[in-house]
């Protein structure tokens, strides 16, 4: 992708607290990065992961826990769910590619209900009411998160926004650069053709499980982020809806494209925004765009648009 | 801890009432996946749907024909329910599934992922999350039967017994009849049963309805026993699927089997340490993944 395309969604990301509603735009962020982390697996080494959600939600009650029990800053708060997310990763992922295909989509699955038990039953997770009321804190002790600066007419929480969105950019370079290292091209072999890549003798089994370990550190980041950003961490953040509502999004933007979960992102949390007078009627809503997606265009918004234009975005 | 042996036998009843579930349920992954190479994550819904058909039809279908006084019977319901299931999963299969043939297998698991959201939505819309009490159980089931170590109640017993009848009724079906040796062709190598004459796409369709007819089967025998509730398939289904990795989907008998132990080492585990319950499935699963990842019957997939 060229330099302009990066400069562009660069400026627009700053620019956007201005115009669009900053905590829209953060939500926006917190899951695109949870996509994105997502893809790593599914788009480029070809894993099928049903319980990311745990790596989300953990690292988003092990923040929570940190800057409100520990009093950590929020820095140190992010980094400690990444770290345990990370762990986790590395826990489940040694499991989970012991196996194959749909087999490894319900171990990850069965393995992230562990996690939704741990997080029900705990004491420190709060149990039913999770954690509630995380402050923001200062951010390496200086800078406030909380501060609200008036622009316009409104007061706009600046600092947390431009946090979240270094923390964001921080993870699309992460992703980026493995995506375009030698490394990268290797987790792409296995997807093409898992067995070729084991006959060039690539250790296959040690490149899926740093692929999974890096991606459920990311979707951990992304998790701290979302506790900072709402102030709380909660059973929704660890259950298998949500695992299932990062799966559409990757695919509705494009399985194995850069910008595709962006636009998975960006359309999910428009429509969870906009629609959320339906209630309920919402889960029939994302399961009627999974089917279509599924049948109609299983390449995605950005996977389509790629093939118009004959070139991979 | 007082672990009387009575103790631990009715937890382990009470569990092989739980485990003839996990069967009736890994024994239709099963057959779907032996022939459609998909897992069906809507499997969970229409078990709820089953028994919503029954709850519907006994309190709800008579006033809905102007008769007030029509109950849809409990005997009735065991089998319309896996009926109407069955026509459903045959639409789902010969509309949707079909399309996804020649595909990747996760699409299956995603499109069936998306209808479960569909189903479990709309009952979640127009019913209590908390559940409603099914009022049909017949009178014959109520009371409870003497097991020389426990008071059983009968219900219960009943649905262990024909669940196992269903289930080894099944197994027979498919591993012993000419029928069966089809579909087990069909399995091993689609094209060459084709070039035999044998309708394979409509074999597909047949297998999915009945697959996806047990579950609904499975939920009018759930609906006297547990609340009926939009989430009690899901609730389900992310179990059923820890059993069937441990099982492993290759084998009939295999998912049989440990479907119907994985429910009484749960009700065991009840006696032992009840907080662990709710996972110890899912701990079975962990170190069975580690000692033999193929699952206990599995062949690699």
């Amino acid at each position: 992708m060229n330099r302009f395309l990066w400069l562009a969604l660069i400026a627009l990301g700053l620019a956007a607290p201005f115009v669009v509603y900053p905590v829209f735009m953060m939500k926006l962020l917190c899951f695109a990065l949870f996509a994105m982390a997502f893809n790593l697996l599914l788009g480029y080494t070809g894993l099928l992961s049903f319980g990311h959600a745990a790596f989300f939600g953990g690292a988003s009650y092990v923040t929570g826990y940190l800057v409100k029990t520990s009093g950590l800053t929020p820095e140190l708060g992010v980094l400690g769910g990444t770290l345990f997310a990370a762990l986790l990763g590395y826990l489940v992922g040694s499991l989970a590619i012991r196996r194959q295909g749909i087999y490894f989509a319900m171990v990850t699955l069965a393995l992230a209900q562990i996690v939704y038990f741990v997080a029900l039953k705990a004491t420190f997770t709060g149990g039913e009411d999770g954690l509630q009321g995380i402050p923001r804190g200062l951010l390496f002790g200086l800078i406030d998160l909380n501060r609200h600066y008036t622009v316009g007419g409104g007061p706009l929480g600046l600092n947390l926004y431009y946090f979240i969105f270094v923390l964001f950019c921080l993870g699309f370079w992460i992703i980026h650069r493995t995506i375009h290292s030698p490394f990268g091209q290797v987790l792409k072999a296995i997807r093409e053709n898992e067995p070729r890549a084991i006959s060039l003798g690539y250790k296959v089994e040690r490149f899926k499980l740093m692929a999974f370990v890096l991606s459920s550190a990311l979707a951990g980041m992304a998790g701290s982020m979302k506790s900072l950003v709402f102030q709380l961490a909660s059973l929704t953040d660890v259950s298998w809806h949500t695992s299932g509502e990062v799966v559409l999004m990757t695919l509705l933007g494009g399985v194995g494209t850069v910008l595709g979960p962006l636009a998975g992102a960006f359309t999910v949390v428009t429509l969870q925004s906009k629609l959320s007078s339906v209630g309920p009627w919402i889960t029939v809503i994302i399961g009627g765009i999974f089917v279509i997606c599924v049948l109609v265009f299983r390449r995605g918004f950005v996977g389509e648009l790629g093939r118009l234009l004959r070139r991979p975005l | 801890m007082g672990m009387s042996i009575q103790t631990v036998l009715s937890q382990v009843m009470l569990g092989l009432n739980n485990g003839v579930f996990y069967a009736i349920l890994s024994l239709g992954l099963a057959v779907i996946f032996g022939l459609l190479n998909i897992v069906n994550f809507v499997h969970g819904a229409l078990y709820m749907l089953g028994a919503y058909v029954a709850l519907l039809g006994y309190s709800m279908l008579g006033p809905l024909l102007g008769k007030p006084d029509f109950h849809l019977n409990y005997w009735a319901a065991l089998i319309v329910a896996p009926l109407v299931v069955g026509a459903l999963g045959i639409a789902i299969e010969k509309t949707m599934l079909r399309r996804l043939r020649k595909f990747d297998h996760l699409y299956g698991l995603l499109l069936t992922f998306g209808l479960a959201l569909i189903i479990q939505g709309v009952f979640t819309n127009y019913f209590n999350v908390s559940g409603d009490a099914y009022d049909g159980k017949p009178e014959v089931l109520n009371g409870v039967v003497d097991l020389g170590f426990m008071m059983f109640p009968k219900y219960r017993l009943w649905v262990i017994a024909i669940s196992l009848a269903v289930c080894f009724g099944t197994w027979y079906v498919i591993e012993r009849t000419k029928l069966g040796s089809y579909l087990r062709a069909g399995t091993e190598n689609p094209e060459l049963v084709k070039a035999f004459g044998i309708n394979v796409p409509l074999m597909i369709t047949l297998t999915y309805g009945f697959g996806v007819g047990l579950a609904a089967f499975a939920g009018v025998l759930a609906a006297p026993i547990y609340s009926v509730s939009p989430v009690m398939g899901s609730e389900m289904i992310i179990t059923v699927f820890a059993v069937v990795v441990i099982g492993g989907m290759g084998s009939i008998m295999g998912s049989i089997v440990t479907g119907l132990l994985l429910g009484m080492v749960e009700g065991f585990t009840k006696v032992v340490y009840a907080p662990a319950s709710g996972t110890v499935i899912f701990l079975i699963m962990v170190v069975v993944l580690l000692v033999k990842p193929t699952g206990l019957f599995g062949r690699e997939a």
